[in-house]
C-alpha cells in the first residue's frame, strides 16, 4: 500500500461496472471487491466476458460505465501516464504466455527489469535466474519461445510477470491447453506464490478443478442475465447456492464449461 | 419512423464511421510523434532490434535492389535508344537514363522493394504480436508499444533507404550504360563523360530526399496496419495486404507531389 488514506483490505473495488465491445454490452451492474492476499476467480462459460472483465481490471479496456479502483485509485479515471505506472505494480500472465518471440526466455524476464530499474546487469541476471527457477525453467534461459512447449511458455510468462515482484497477479486461463498433471502443478505454484509473496491473485478460468483447489472466492458471470449470479466461496456455493444456474455450473463436469 | 428519418440516421452513421477511420491514423501518428523524444534518452533506441531491422531493410535488401535497378536502367536505356535513334541522338540516352534513374526510378524501385520486404513484414510481425497478446503484455508492463516497436523500425528504414537509393542509382546508370555501349555502339568513354557532364549532386540529393519521405511512409503504413490487425490469422494476412497497398499508394502520391514541387524549383 502506498500509505494513502485507503486502509481497507480491498485491493480491487469494482462499482456498477458495465463492459462490452463497442455498443454491445456483455456484462452490467458488476459490484465486487477483491481482498488483499486472496485468490479470486472470475468464472463463467465461454463467451460470458470473463477475459474481457480481466482486461478491464488491468486497464487495457475502458468500461462503458462504472469505476474500477486498484489500491484505492481509479484506473478508469487515471490519465495514460499514471495508468502505466499503476500497471507496473501488477503482473499479468496471458493465455499463450505472450512471450516476445525475438528474445530468449532470460531476455523476456529481464525486459521489465531493464526498462524500470537501474539495477546493474549482474543483479538483473541473478533475479532472472531466480524467477526462472521459481517456475522450474532454470535450465531454459537461453531457449527461444518457439523452442519450448505451451506449458513452458505459460510458466515463462509467469516468471516475466513476477520480475518486478508485483503485489497483484492476474492469470488468463492458466490451465487452458495443459494436461491435468501440469495444470495441477501450476495451481500449486500459484498458491505457493500467494503464500510466499503475499500477492493477491485474480484468475480467469472455466476449469472447476482449479477453482475448487485454489480459489478463496469466485465471482460467477452468467451471460443469460448479463451480470454476476453469485460471489463467494466456490465450495459453499456448490452446496448451498440458491441460484439454479450457479449450482448446476459448479456441479457439472468442469471440462464442459458453459 | 419515416423513410427520410431512417435515411438521415444512416447517413449520420456512415459519416461517424468515416470520421472514426480518419481519427485512427492521426492517433497513431500522434503516438509515434510522442515517442520520438524517447530516442534521445538513455536506452532510448533498442540497439538489438535496430540492428536486426537495419540488416533486414539494408544489407539483406542490397542484392535485389542492385539487380532490379540494373535491369530498370537497361530497360530505360533500350526504350530511350529506340526513340532517340530516330533523330540520331543516341548519345542523349545517357541524359534520359541518368535523370530518370536519379530523380524517379532509383528511389521508387527501392521504395517498392522495401514495401514488399519490410512494410509487409512490419505489418505481419505486429499483427502476429497482437494475436499472441504480446502487445497487451507490453502495455501491462507499462511499456508504450508504439515507441517500443515502431522506433527501431523507423530509424533503421530512415538510414537504410537513402543508402540503398545511392546503390540503386549507380546500378541503374550502369544498366543504361551497358545497353548504350553494347547495343547502340556508343563508346564507353563518350557515354561516361556525357553522364558525368549532365548529372549533378543536387539531382541525386533530391532523389535521396524522396527516398527519405518514402521510408517514412512505408514504415508508418506497415506499422499502422499491423497495430490495426484483428487477432486472427486472416486479420494478419489482411493487414499485410493493406499495408502494401497503402504504402505503394502513398509512395506514388508523394512521388507525384515531390516531382511537381521539384519542377517549381527548376529540377
Amino acid at each position: 500500500m502506498t500509505g494513502n488514506a485507503n486502509l481497507s483490505s480491498d485491493v480491487i473495488e469494482v462499482r456498477d461496472l458495465s463492459i462490452g465491445y463497442g455498443k454491445r454490452t456483455v456484462m452490467e451492474h458488476l459490484d465486487f471487491s477483491i481482498r488483499r492476499g486472496e485468490i479470486f476467480g472470475l468464472l463463467g462459460g465461454s463467451g460470458c466476458g470473463k477475459s474481457t472483465l480481466m482486461k478491464h481490471l488491468i486497464g487495457l479496456y475502458r468500461p462503458q460505465k462504472g469505476d474500477i479502483r486498484i489500491f484505492g485509485e481509479s484506473i478508469v479515471a487515471a490519465p495514460p501516464e499514471r495508468r502505466r505506472e499503476m500497471m507496473r505494480r501488477f503482473g499479468v500472465t496471458y493465455q499463450g504466455g505472450a512471450l516476445f518471440g525475438s528474445l530468449t526466455l532470460s531476455e523476456n524476464v529481464a525486459l521489465p527489469l531493464q526498462e524500470f530499474t537501474d539495477y546493474p546487469p549482474e543483479k538483473i541476471d541473478r533475479i532472472v535466474r531466480e524467477k526462472l527457477a521459481l517456475v522450474d525453467l532454470a535450465d531454459f534461459g537461453n531457449y527461444m519461445p518457439a523452442e519450448i512447449s505451451g506449458g513452458m511458455k505459460k510458466r515463462a510468462g509467469l516468471a516475466r510477470a513476477l520480475a518486478l515482484d508485483p503485489e497483484l497477479l492476474f492469470f488468463d486461463e492458466p490451465s487452458a491447453g495443459l494436461d491435468p498433471l501440469a495444470s495441477a502443478a501450476l495451481d500449486r505454484l500459484i498458491r505457493s506464490l500467494r503464500d510466499k509473496l503475499g500477492a493477491t491473485v485474480v484468475i480467469v478460468t472455466h476449469e472447476l478443478d482449479s477453482i475448487f483447489s485454489i480459489a478463496d472466492r469466485v465471482i460467477m458471470l452468467d451471460k443469460s442475465v448479463k451480470t454476476a449470479a453469485a460471489i463467494g466461496d466456490p465450495r459453499e456455493l456448490k452446496e448451498h447456492s440458491g441460484n439454479a444456474w450457479v449450482k448446476s455450473f459448479l456441479n457439472r463436469d468442469g471440462l464442459k464449461g458453459a | 419512423m419515416k423513410n427520410s428519418e431512417i435515411f438521415l440516421i444512416r447517413v449520420r452513421r456512415r459519416l461517424l464511421d468515416a470520421a472514426d477511420k480518419c481519427v485512427l491514423p492521426l492517433e497513431f501518428l500522434g503516438a509515434v510523434a510522442a515517442a520520438l523524444p524517447s530516442l534521445f534518452r538513455k536506452k532510448g533506441l533498442r540497439l538489438r532490434e535496430f540492428r536486426y531491422y537495419l540488416a533486414l531493410c539494408g544489407s539483406k535488401s542490397l542484392p535485389i535492389v542492385l539487380l532490379i535497378s540494373l535491369l530498370m536502367g537497361g530497360v530505360l536505356g533500350i526504350q530511350a535508344a529506340l526513340q532517340l535513334t530516330k533523330f540520331g541522338a543516341e548519345i542523349f540516352t545517357a541524359d534520359l537514363v541518368g535523370f530518370s534513374v536519379l530523380k524517379e526510378f532509383g528511389p521508387l524501385m527501392v521504395a517498392i522493394i522495401l514495401t514488399g520486404r519490410a512494410g509487409s513484414a512490419f505489418a505481419a510481425e505486429l499483427g502476429t504480436m497482437k494475436v499472441n497478446e504480446e502487445i497487451s503484455a507490453l502495455e501491462t508492463m507499462g511499456i508504450r508499444p508504439v515507441g517500443y516497436l515502431v522506433l527501431p523500425k523507423l530509424v533503421a528504414m530512415l538510414l537504410a533507404m537513402p543508402v540503398l537509393t545511392v546503390f540503386g542509382d549507380v546500378a541503374g546508370i550502369f544498366g543504361g550504360m551497358a545497353i548504350g555501349v553494347s547495343v547502340l555502339d556508343i563508346p564507353f568513354a563518350a557515354y561516361w563523360s556525357r553522364t558525368i557532364d549532365v548529372l549533378d549532386g543536387i539531382t541525386m540529393l533530391l532523389g535521396i530526399l524522396k527516398s527519405v519521405v518514402f521510408s517514412l511512409l512505408i514504415t508508418l503504413a506497415g506499422c499502422f496496419y499491423g497495430f490495426q490487425s484483428t487477432s486472427d490469422a486472416q486479420g494478419v494476412g489482411r493487414s499485410a495486404t493493406q499495408a502494401v497497398v497503402a504504402s505503394i499508394f502513398w509512395v506514388i502520391v508523394a512521388d507525384a507531389l515531390l516531382t511537381v514541387l521539384y519542377s517549381f524549383i527548376g529540377y
